[in-house]
């Protein structure tokens, strides 16, 4: 069958689970009923343990849904350490149903993909040697990607049951009080995770940092949590992120992330009180630094800033130039610290960040969202996934979540190297055009057709050359010529959930 | 035309193409290592082949490492490193050009 955005979806597997295909971005007022946890009742003591054999042994049984949280980022050590401890037992059949998967996790990950402990796979994305087995068909089932909003909804709704949540934390009580911000290996928040304490049917910490019963400020609370293992390390912390997020110094993206500024200060959202969410590629976070001078410059504050915090909006903050962030998780040291010394940095789990259904999320509060893209179409369609080889290589993230802000830009380079961003079709759809406002490449910027609005607002500003979507694309095309089509076979290795749980599209295995 | 001695021309770095030739007896062969092989591994063969035809080149070994050079930089490479083996460097061959 075909969804709206026309691409073709596995009939077999759209029926085997019952999915429907992606129709629109709006999500009205139906009425959600909520799923809720089991709870083994306890009077709070005795949860701390060293033996997480015995945890894993009492607790993890075949064909059960086990979770984990990225927070700890490319310095992971709980995914590892329980995955191998879940082999050496022999489980199998497992669903793995992690916030998302980082390069950390990836050997473990296929080693327990290969001898049948994990047979499926729910995440926001994968990367490298993972992502190259995923697309290569190593497993039977196909991975559903979620965004973090859609990932919430889920788990609230139950199309993720939850047995069992390994949680790592930087520090925790005996009955299981924990926050991200304290201890050695301290990421700041516990945004994603906060969705696996609270609907989990068994909660397992793990942490090397055991502080003084009551811990405060909690983030996890004691009444969500069964167990408090302790582990000699749970992460490096050298790699949970930079110290900074360096600033780019390639002109390609300095380019773009001037003329994505200018498109906001030209608009009609830049007023004082406005609100923006910036992802993490390079030209997005450049945008923050070029934003800081215009708002100064005019005298105009933000309300807030969203989603996953840097230390360029942590620098806006302190500045008194965003009234709060509300932060979901921290790319860098410098945020996450901030999470502790500024009581304006609010934590928020992925339910308040990007959840389609619940009494509002703050995505549909946001103004403006500055976004990646790995390709995007002439229907402004966005792939974040999938790479010029067809190899699953990314992830969802917040991209369809924070496309709901009143104006969504996307930067991206015309080309890289010899491929091209701006195309006819994208690879993998992912975010859907409909809530794409305006594309900013450093050949020239589009807009949207439908927002007529911003095509007046944006027209005859000096140092915005407007194109029409089809004309960015053709240029991208005159430059690196005519690709190849890629190859797939028919089997289906990935689903892409849109946020509100429709099939937005499907991804197939590669075929070398 | 007859490659005597091998020479290489182009760098390892990204967008560019580092190509070396060297004495053939079958034919010709390209061995072409890309990222893009996928997309435009075809396009870049061929583009290789033209500029060896335009020499009347009949056997040659290319061993071609491309970083996502565009078509100009394939050709402008290719050229060089064809020059540079049958050591016209100083006196290009315009009709190629």
């Amino acid at each position: 069958m075909e969804n709206k955005l026309e691409r073709i979806l596995p009939d077999d597997l759209m029926k085997k689970y019952d999915y429907k295909p992606f129709e629109t971005t709006e999500i009205g007022h139906p009425i959600i009923q909520r799923t809720a946890p089991k709870v083994r009742v306890s009077d709070g003591d005795g949860k701390v343990t060293n033996d997480l054999a015995k945890i894993v042994k009492d607790n993890v049984k075949d064909g059960m849904t086990i979770s984990f949280h990225h927070h700890f980022r490319n310095g992971d050590f709980i995914f590892n350490t329980v995955m191998e401890e879940i082999m050496k037992q022999g489980i199998k059949n497992l669903t793995l149903a992690p916030s998302s998967l980082t390069g950390a996790m990836n050997d473990v990950a296929i080693k327990a993909i290969k001898n049948g402990t994990v047979t499926n796979i729910t995440t926001s994305g994968m990367r490298g040697e993972l992502g190259d087995v995923v697309s290569h068909g190593a497993l039977e089932t196909p991975v559903i990607f979620r965004s973090h909003g859609g990932r919430a909804r889920a788990i609230e709704n139950g199309d993720i049951k939850i047995d069992v949540a390994f949680l790592g934390v930087p520090n925790a009580d005996r009955c299981g009080n924990a926050n991200g911000m304290y201890g050695e290996e301290a990421f700041g928040s516990l945004g994603y995770a906060l969705m696996d304490a609270a609907y989990a049917d068994k909660v397992v910490l793990l942490t090397d940092n055991l502080v003084d019963y009551p811990n405060a400020p909690a983030s996890i609370k004691q009444t969500q949590v069964d167990y408090v293992v302790e582990v000699d390390k749970v992460g490096d912390p050298d790699k949970i992120g930079s110290g900074a997020t360096r600033f780019t110094k390639d002109p390609k993206n300095l380019k773009i992330a001037n003329m994505v500024s200018d498109v906001i200060t030209n608009s009609s959202y830049f007023k004082d009180g406005f609100s923006f969410q910036t992802g993490s590629g390079g030209a997005a976070l450049a945008v923050t630094r070029y934003l800081r001078n215009a708002m100064i410059d005019q005298n105009i504050k933000a309300s807030f800033g969203l989603g996953g915090i840097t230390k360029p909006m942590v620098d806006l903050l302190e500045e008194g130039l965003i009234g709060k962030l509300m932060d979901v998780q921290d790319f860098d040291k410098a945020a996450a610290n901030s999470m502790k010394e500024n009581k304006n940095q609010q934590e928020i789990d992925a339910s308040w960040y990007a959840d389609p259904d619940n009494k509002g999320a703050m995505v549909d509060q946001l103004d403006v969202s500055i976004l990646s893209a790995l390709e995007i179409d002439t229907n402004f369609n966005v792939n974040v996934l999938t790479g010029s080889d067809g190899v699953i290589r990314g992830a969802v993230g917040g991209h369809q979540d924070a496309a709901m802000a009143k104006m969504t830009i996307i930067c991206a380079p015309l080309t890289r190297g010899r491929i091209p961003s701006i195309v006819k079709s994208v690879d993998t759809a992912v975010t859907p055009g409909s809530s794409i406002d305006v594309l900013v490449t450093d050949y020239g910027v589009a807009v949207n057709p439908n927002r007529k609005d911003l095509q007046e607002q944006l027209s005859d500003i000096p140092g915005i050359n407007l194109y029409t979507i089809d004309e960015l694309a053709e240029k991208a095309q005159k430059i690196v010529g005519q690709e190849e089509p890629l190859n797939y076979t028919d089997k289906t290795v990935g689903l892409v959930e849109y946020r509100d749980g429709s099939i937005i599209d499907s991804i197939k295995e590669v075929k070398d | 035309m007859e490659i005597k001695k091998t020479a290489i021309a182009g760098t390892l770095e990204s967008s560019d193409i580092q190509v070396t030739v060297s004495k053939g007896n079958d034919g010709i062969k390209i061995d072409l290592t890309s990222d893009v092989k996928e997309r435009f591994g075809k396009n870049i063969v061929k583009t290789i082949e033209e500029i060896v035809n335009k020499f009347g080149i009949e056997n040659i070994n290319i061993k071609a490492v491309d970083q996502g050079a565009l078509d100009c930089v394939i050709k402008a490479r290719t050229i060089t490193a064809i020059q540079r083996s049958l050591g016209t460097s100083e006196e290009p061959d315009w009709e190629v050009l």
